[in-house]
């Protein structure tokens, strides 16, 4: 499913489009074919981080490099989770750039930093020159992940205080990151707030790490959803497919597919939570609240019918679904609930004032979930998609659509499976620490960014 | 009328024969469905049958489940469809180590695949099936004319050019005209709507009525797809998502401006229209049965059991009763071998063939005179509370595609009681030949 552009700047006008300095978008990364990491990982970066990370590469199975080398390499892992001012990024920058040279196409750099948010309860955080340190670890990440080429990427894993530098989400975070499951994710940050979740190996996150899970997907029947609901499913969950009775055709082919159960309901209805824990029949382990509308118009043109129809599908469905789950008892152990979010929710579109508004109103509601969720031994956090090429992004006047996949670090559209990676990543066993957050799923679009 | 007594045998316990067991009905699913030569003109019975299986897979999460067996059937059939069934569960999401089979009863299909499929369960034969019936009045076979058929037949079997000749010169212009299927009886020539013509003017069924039958029909329906009664019977099909020969808008005054189409022959004013008859129509439906152990296995609630049928058949040939009499036969026989009575009845689902039909066979077992010189009986079956009739809706509203009306009564009954907490129903379907099956389905 690669874009027209990029399957002929990667064919027959290759020479062309470099001379030319034309955008170069190359193929990525993607499962089933991609999960090996030819060439050794280095690791770079004083303190004990560095090293524990190290050997945890060598246990994986990782071939691991811990000077600068000549070699050819898969991944560079940076650690300045100890340094105390901006001086002392000076070392590991520069030689993070001097390894650039040597990576391979569809490579991964990430940087391990702790949190700079302000804390006012964590007086540590307040010292201005750590805190300096500490964002500009993201500013070198971030400006980093605009310089990759040929597909790869740079990420942030940030660790809050208190919270060891090893915690199975760090960990799990690294794993999704080298992984190609991360293809279409760069210049993003993802925060490890508690040493919550289960340690998970490499080789078992790249398997049915789910399996025994059962997962609802809503708006499952076609696009991102079926997406989800076919990568969930790949992972080992078991999967109830949740979309309106005016789509059951679509969700039934889909549900068949994955093996999984279709529910056809609308999930604006007042009683939909309940109806879906009734449905579902078993504890709910994963909710993914993916089903979504777009009434698009200027302000000045809006009625009330666009407006509250993209807030009830978009974000009080959601909420007023988590609430019916938890009064009925109906999560799992530790549930997993992502929503769907949108780079539109962060930067705000043009035509979308009513679904940014719904959009950012999500990421809003997961990082105000994340507590009562924390009480249920479970997590909730946001996916926020860039530019996704589906049937929605396909009617876009062609010169808009074009623009907007060449406006990433990576040059071109998203698919649906790489939001659906990051869902995956997400309810998985391993990032129980991660919760709140909004994972931007956007090959670094510069919208938002 | 005598009636011969029965011998009912009791279950047997040797280990051999394991007692009967219970059947369930879990659910359904069908197809909207549509009025002839719209929506589904270009799908063919095998096309709606696994789509209408897909949509009950994927409800259940049955995909690559072998189940024990699928039974299918449709009344209009092409002579390629002789495995229509084994062939819609090859093109499903079923295992393809599901057997399947048809058979047919008219009208009745949908029902006795149902009580087919619900017999061998609770004889322990299999442990869950589904049962289907699927009928196009759009793309119906067309068939050469009987001399063509022969000459064509003659000219196979002869061996020299003379012999071919001859065979070929018997053909004559008139004999190229291709036969369309017609919904006349082969014994009387005359149409179902002119057979029940003749019976709705014997009983005196008056037009009023009939609407008015009709009318709630429509409504009863309309309310059950509002109320979103459907959203886990039914899946969408080509673009159609309700059934598209329901009319909410519907009123009595809409409906007296329609014609008479049938009986305008007879001596009796006619009354029947096409507002009160059935109009021909597409789609499919499928019920999922198993054994109380599938089912709890599958964590599935049964919604209720199919606890016993009865067929019965008259002579309509010689003019004894009409055409569509039969079920007021059978159901009295039905109640007496269960020791029941209307009374303990929550809901009746009389198939609406025709409002007048049903009227009949309600004139019919209210009538003392009826119930005792046909039925044997001493004192009339009585008369059945309408709030309690077709709650609904029924195939007045819904359409009429013949072998999927009874999977659409079936489960759409089960999903009643289970709503309504009541405890028992009474399903009944005319058929042409001039049989009738009835059925009790209990929560």
């Amino acid at each position: 499913m690669t874009d027209t552009y990029t399957r002929i700047a990667n064919g027959p006008l290759r020479a062309a489009v470099k001379a030319l300095g034309l955008p170069n978008p190359v193929p990525l990364r993607r499962r089933p074919d991609g999960d090996h990491l030819s060439e050794p990982v280095l690791v770079l970066g004083p303190g004990s981080g560095a090293d524990t990370y190290a050997q945890l590469l060598l246990d994986n199975g990782f071939e691991v490099r811990r000077t600068p080398t000549s070699e050819k390499l898969s991944a560079i892992l940076a650690f300045v989770d100890e340094a105390q001012g901006p001086a002392d990024l000076s070392r590991t920058a520069l030689e993070i750039g001097g390894a650039l040279r040597g990576l391979v196409r569809c490579a991964r750099v990430v940087v391990f930093s702790r949190d700079g948010h302000i804390n006012p309860e964590r007086p540590e955080a307040m010292d201005p020159a750590l805190n300096a340190v500490r964002n500009g670890a993201l500013g070198l990440m971030r400006s980093l992940a605009h310089e990759m080429r040929s597909g790869s990427t740079a990420n942030g894993i940030v660790v809050s205080d208190g919270v060891p530098l090893d915690a199975p989400s760090a960990v799990s975070a690294l794993w999704f990151l080298l992984s190609s499951k991360s293809a279409y994710v760069s210049g993003q940050p993802l925060h490890v707030t508690t040493a919550d979740g289960a340690p998970v190996t490499a080789e078992a996150f790249a398997g049915k790490h789910l399996t025994g899970r059962v997962a609802v997907v809503t708006g499952a029947a076609r696009g991102i959803g079926a997406a989800i609901a076919q990568t969930l499913a790949a992972d080992g969950a078991r999967i109830v497919g949740v979309d309106v009775p005016q789509a059951g055709d679509a969700l039934a082919t889909t549900m068949n597919r994955v093996g999984g159960t279709a529910v056809q309901l609308d999930i604006t209805a007042q009683d939909a939570g309940r109806s879906i824990a009734r449905a579902v029949g078993a504890p709910i382990d994963i909710l993914v609240h993916n089903a979504g509308i777009t009434r698009d118009k200027m302000l000045a043109n809006m009625d009330a019918a666009h407006w509250d129809s993209v807030i009830a599908v978009n974000i009080d469905s959601q909420l007023r679904m988590n609430a019916q789950l938890t009064e009925a008892g109906a999560w799992g152990g530790t549930p997993r609930v992502v929503s769907l979010a949108s780079t539109s929710g962060i930067a705000g579109n043009r035509g979308q004032t009513n679904y940014a508004a719904s959009k950012a109103g999500v990421i809003g509601m997961v990082a105000a979930s994340a507590a009562q969720l924390s009480t249920q031994g479970g997590t909730i956090n946001a996916v926020a998609p860039g530019f996704i090429e589906t049937e929605m992004t396909a009617k876009m006047p062609a010169l808009t659509r074009e623009l907007a996949r060449r406006v990433s670090s990576l040059q071109q559209g998203g698919l649906p499976v790489d939001v659906a990676e990051a869902i995956a990543f997400l309810a998985s066993d391993g990032a129980g620490g991660i919760s709140g957050d909004t994972l931007r799923v956007c090959g670094q679009n510069m919208v938002g960014a | 009328m005598s009636q011969t007594p029965r011998t009912q045998s009791a279950p047997t316990t040797s280990a051999q024969q394991p007692p009967v067991r219970r059947a369930a009905i879990l659910g359904g699913n069908r197809i909207p469905f549509a009025r002839a030569h719209k929506q589904y003109a270009r799908a063919s019975n095998q096309d709606m049958l696994t789509s209408a299986l897909d949509g009950l897979v994927a409800r259940y999460g049955l995909a690559g489940h072998r189940m024990g067996e699928v039974a299918g059937g449709a009344v209009i059939k092409h002579s390629r469809d002789l495995n229509l069934t084994r062939e819609a569960v090859l093109g499903s999401a079923l295992s393809p180590e599901t057997p399947a089979f048809d058979l047919g009863q008219a009208c009745a299909t949908g029902l006795e695949t149902t009580v087919s499929i619900a017999q061998k369960i609770r004889l322990g034969q299999i442990e869950a099936g589904i049962s289907a019936g699927v009928d196009s009045a759009s793309d119906a076979p067309i068939t050469v004319s009987e001399e063509l058929r022969s000459t064509l037949l003659e000219l196979n079997r002869a061996k020299t050019v003379p012999q071919r000749l001859k065979a070929v010169a018997k053909l004559r212009p008139s004999d190229l005209a291709p036969a369309l299927p017609s919904n006349g009886e082969a014994r009387t020539g005359l149409t179902m709507g002119e057979h029940q013509a003749i019976t709705t003017a014997e009983w005196g069924i008056g037009r009023e009525e009939q609407d008015e039958l009709a009318l709630a029909s429509h409504r009863n329906l309309a309310a059950a797809w509002d109320r979103g009664f459907f959203d886990d019977l039914v899946t969408p099909y080509l673009g159609v998502t309700r059934d598209t020969n329901m009319r909410a808008d519907s009123t009595l005054e809409s409906l007296a401006k329609l014609s008479p189409v049938f009986g305008r022959g007879l001596s009796a004013e006619p009354t029947m229209t096409a507002g009160n008859s059935t109009p021909l129509t597409d789609g499919a439906s499928t019920v999922l049965l198993s054994s109380e152990d599938w089912a709890a296995a599958q964590g599935i609630e049964p919604l209720a059991y199919l606890v016993d049928a009865e067929a019965a058949a008259v002579d309509f040939v010689g003019g004894h009763e009409g055409l569509l009499m039969a079920p007021a036969y059978a159901v009295p026989r039905l109640l007496a071998r269960n020791g029941l009575t209307f009374a303990d009845f929550d809901v009746f689902e009389i198939h609406e063939a025709f409002a007048s039909t049903v009227l009949t066979h309600l004139a019919a077992w209210e009538s003392e005179e009826f119930c005792r010189t046909r039925l044997g009986l001493d004192a009339p079956l009585g008369s059945i509370d309408r709030a309690k009739l077709n709650p609904n809706g029924s195939s007045l509203a819904a359409g009429h595609p013949f072998a999927a009306t009874g999977g659409r009564i079936v489960a759409s009954v089960a999903k009643h009681l289970r709503e309504t907490g009541g405890t028992r129903a009474l399903v009944s379907i005319c058929a042409a030949g001039g049989q009738g099956l009835t059925a009790i389905i209990e929560a």
